[in-house]
């Protein structure tokens, strides 16, 4: 009896271990490669001036799920299989903790954050071979005294596209700028580099004013009849100049000026001619394709956010297939090292600034309604690359990378 | 022999040409320079658009049946192709024989072929004469043509219009659009087997190619690639179908008997266009944001070798790889590097870079003429079309074509 039972546990893990060896070997003939990709991003949306700006809730997101696709299609000739795992924190979270949490699934994370958050959450896992790709945060210091080297940054920063329009205005001769600045410190920041472009590129500021936000909603019923009032009071009495360029990046009065300005002069910054990585009218170079393809996903088009989310996850898929592997270390290295270019519908190849790892990209400069033009504009030159004529270039740069 | 006056106009032609290359290279306004060809196309154009009635008569005579005769059940030599009732017909082949008379009297006999090129914006095609080196006549076509080819027969012209989701076919020698085809959404380039009863079709849209049967004019496959598949081409022996997907970054190798994918090779960024060479012992790649030229061995299905290119002066960026053309001796290459404006000469063995042509703005593809005396390129941002002397490697010719020119075919009609 006993040895009966005994035979029979006996040919039982036989047959178990028969089974699952069996198993394995089925699994390593056909089972892909796994590579998931985290995106960290914040929950809920800011508010905009204008309704059409207002981002759907998965801005961001959708254009990394398109990139997921895209991926996969290509991941099936290399029998890689790429996810996505997407995790929202809220304001009284920390972005830390649910980064921390991502880490044990993945070796890149999406990180769409503003720069404090980012970079708690970059210091958080260092050295620990997660690699973040910033998507969201034109921080220039990010790139500069606060770089990191766990840090890609796939958004522009706010030099690169103040120099992206700078460039533009200057080649149309409209050199006098009367700029207007919001409160808030992201508007002093990009005003910062609007200025550092003025210089850069020729232009001359002839006066700053500031747009305080004294508070209130965004839109009201009867909005335009006080706004009528305002704008023009507000831009009076200003000495001749040719545009003006306005930065609010907080949405509080930019989007009120064109059309309203005491001078008829056109408005660029961030309402008017806006520089930007992307935009839905985008539609060169084969656009065409991905914003259809986007439009059958997310059955909207594709924004700066979803372009830069399409990018990192593209770069993560580039690395993937030209390594042929899944490792993070690998798919890294290749990313950081001098063969890494990735084609995104603007015409020429972006790669990595060496020196503080920001991928280098035309600046489109669009009016809400089509693509105006591109920078770098005609005859402004570089030893490197044109592109580096956009945003702080190596010999400026505060970066060490550690 | 050619009249006096005729003649007198040629050389006159020929030396104002001459004159107004440098100063064009030089940057003068390009409309002073196309005065020439201009100024001349009356005196040339016409007799030779007559002319091509004889070709036309002459491929009636042999009895080549098209997949597009608008009526498949008459018997192509019937005559009926254009419609048209028999006494007038007869008064048509009278007045064809005399003007092909008349042309050979005066055309120089080395060259009679019909270049027609898709100009992606202006939604037309342009009829270049290579005797006369004159824009004949401008179709009117779809939205956005870009892919075109002749067909087999030489009877018929086929052009992607890609925002109306078809191929449109254009009577070569009416010289308009009389049918359409089921391509597909958004068709781009195309390649069709040597009998030219099958047609490939890339569709950037979906990631698919569509087979279509040329002959019933129906989808008779898919086949499911990478992301935006492009550049289509068959291996001389017809039994690979390359097609590169630009996203994806891979040439895909199907055989065209099961229509099945049988390997994937990776190349640089954004790949636009595959040619083999006519003894299929290479196959070469363009990846327009990679900058390069792959050499793919399509025996082993792997990268042998990788064509770069700098030219003093630009930045490595703006050299974007797109339209190959390889001569039928494998000896010599060209290729088309966009908004380098330039066209590399390598060498087919070696793979070196031997010279670079300036041409127009935004350099894209590229036909031989049929006796490989002549490249054609299309230049989409300067609107024109550069003739290439293959043998001296120069440009020789600018002709003015329609907004953007794109593609290009090349056939004795």
């Amino acid at each position: 009896m006993g040895g009966h039972v005994v035979l029979g546990v006996l040919a039982r893990c036989l047959i178990g271990a028969i089974s699952l060896i069996a198993a394995a070997t089925a699994a390593g003939a056909a089972e892909p490669v796994d590579i998931a990709i985290g995106y960290l991003g914040r929950a809920g949306v800011p508010q905009t001036l204008s309704p059409l700006d207002q981002p759907a809730p998965d801005d961001g997101v959708a254009g990394a799920r398109l990139a997921i696709e895209d991926n996969n299609t290509t991941g099936k000739f290399l029998n890689q299989r790429f996810t996505l795992i997407d995790r929202r924190v809220k304001d009284d979270e920390d972005a830390a903790e649910a980064a921390n949490e991502l880490a044990g699934k993945t070796g890149f994370i999406l990180a769409d954050l503003p720069a404090d958050a980012l970079l708690k959450v970059a210091d958080s896992l260092r050295g620990r071979g997660i690699t973040l790709l910033n998507v969201a945060a034109t921080d220039d210091r990010l790139r500069e005294q606060d770089c990191r080297a766990n840090v890609i940054h796939v958004a522009p920063t706010r030099s690169m596209l103040a120099d992206g329009l700078a460039q533009y205005l200057v080649w149309k001769q409209w050199k006098r700028w009367l700029l207007v600045t919001g409160s808030h410190d992201n508007d002093k920041l990009f005003a910062d580099a609007l200025r550092r472009a003025a210089t850069r590129f020729g232009a001359k500021i002839v006066e700053e004013r500031t747009f305080a936000d004294t508070g209130g909603a965004r839109r009201t019923d009867s909005g335009v009849t006080l706004i009528q009032r305002q704008m023009p009071v507000f831009t009076q009495k200003a000495p001749a100049y040719d545009v003006l360029v306005a930065a609010d990046e907080s949405e509080v009065f930019a989007n009120y000026l064109p059309y309203r300005t005491w001078d008829a002069r056109p408005v660029a910054g961030s309402a008017g001619l806006r520089p930007t990585s992307w935009d839905p009218s985008q539609d060169q170079w084969g656009a065409t394709q991905l914003q259809n393809r986007f439009m059958k996903l997310a059955s909207r088009r594709m924004d700066a956010l979803d372009m830069q989310a399409w990018m990192a996850i593209r770069m993560v898929g580039e690395a993937a297939s030209r390594t042929n592997s899944g490792d993070a270390k690998a798919m890294t290295d290749y990313l950081k090292g001098p063969n890494f270019t990735i084609a995104a519908f603007k015409g020429t190849r972006l790669s990595l600034r060496d020196w503080n790892l920001q991928l280098r990209q035309p600046i489109l400069l669009a009016d809400g309604r089509m693509i105006v033009s591109v920078s770098p504009q005609e005859g402004f030159l570089h030893q490197v690359s044109e592109l580096d004529t956009l945003g702080v270039d190596r010999p400026e740069t505060k970066c060490k990378l550690q | 022999m050619m009249p006096d006056w005729m003649m007198l106009m040629k050389q006159l032609y020929g030396a104002v040409s001459l004159t107004l290359r440098s100063p064009l290279k030089a940057g003068v306004s390009k409309g002073e320079a196309r005065l020439g060809p201009h100024g001349s196309r009356r005196a040339y154009g016409a007799p030779h658009h007559e002319g091509r009635h004889r070709h036309g008569l002459h491929a009636e005579r042999f009895g080549y049946r098209s997949a597009f005769s608008p009526r498949p059940e008459e018997p192509a030599a019937g005559g009926r192709l254009d419609g048209r009732p028999q006494v007038r017909r007869y008064v048509s082949i009278a007045a064809s024989l005399l003007t092909a008379v008349l042309s050979l009297a005066h055309a120089s006999p080395a060259s009679a072929y019909l270049a027609f090129v898709s100009n992606e914006k202006g939604n037309t095609v342009s009829v270049i004469d290579t005797d006369t080196w004159t824009v004949t006549k401008t179709i009117k076509v779809g939205q956005r043509p870009r892919g075109i080819a002749f067909t087999r027969d030489g009877k018929f012209v086929m052009v992607a219009v890609g925002d109306d989701d078809t191929i449109q076919v254009i009577d070569a020698k009416k010289q308009e659009v009389v049918d359409t085809l089921p391509s597909g959404p958004d068709p781009e380039l195309f390649a069709q087997d040597a009998a030219g009863k099958t047609l490939y079709v890339a569709n950037e849209n979906d990631n698919t190619v569509t087979v279509l049967d040329l002959e019933k004019r129906v989808r008779i496959g898919d086949v499911q690639v990478g992301v935006e598949p492009e550049g289509m081409m068959l291996s001389p022996d017809g039994k690979i179908l390359i097609c590169t997907s630009e996203t994806t970054n891979m040439a895909h190798f199907i055989d065209t008997a099961t229509r099945q994918i049988v390997a994937n090779v990776l190349v640089d960024a954004r790949p636009r266009y595959a040619e083999f060479k006519s003894d299929g012992s290479e196959l070469w790649v363009s990846a327009e944001i990679g900058g390069t030229v792959s050499i793919i061995d399509p025996g082993k299905r792997e990268v042998t070798g990788k064509i770069k290119f700098a030219v003093p002066g630009l930045r490595s960026e703006a050299i974007q790889p797109v339209g190959i053309g390889l001569t039928k001796d494998g000896k010599t290459g060209f290729v088309a590097l966009g908004p380098a404006n330039r066209v590399a000469v390598v060498d087919g063995t070696s793979h070196e870079v031997k010279k670079y042509l300036l041409v127009g703005q935004r350099v894209w593809h590229m036909e031989f003429t049929p006796d490989e005396k002549y490249l054609l390129v299309t230049n989409g941002v300067s609107n024109d079309v550069s003739v290439i002397d293959v043998a001296a490697q120069k440009v020789i010719k600018t002709i003015q074509v329609g907004e953007l020119p794109w593609g290009i075919t090349i056939a004795q009609p």
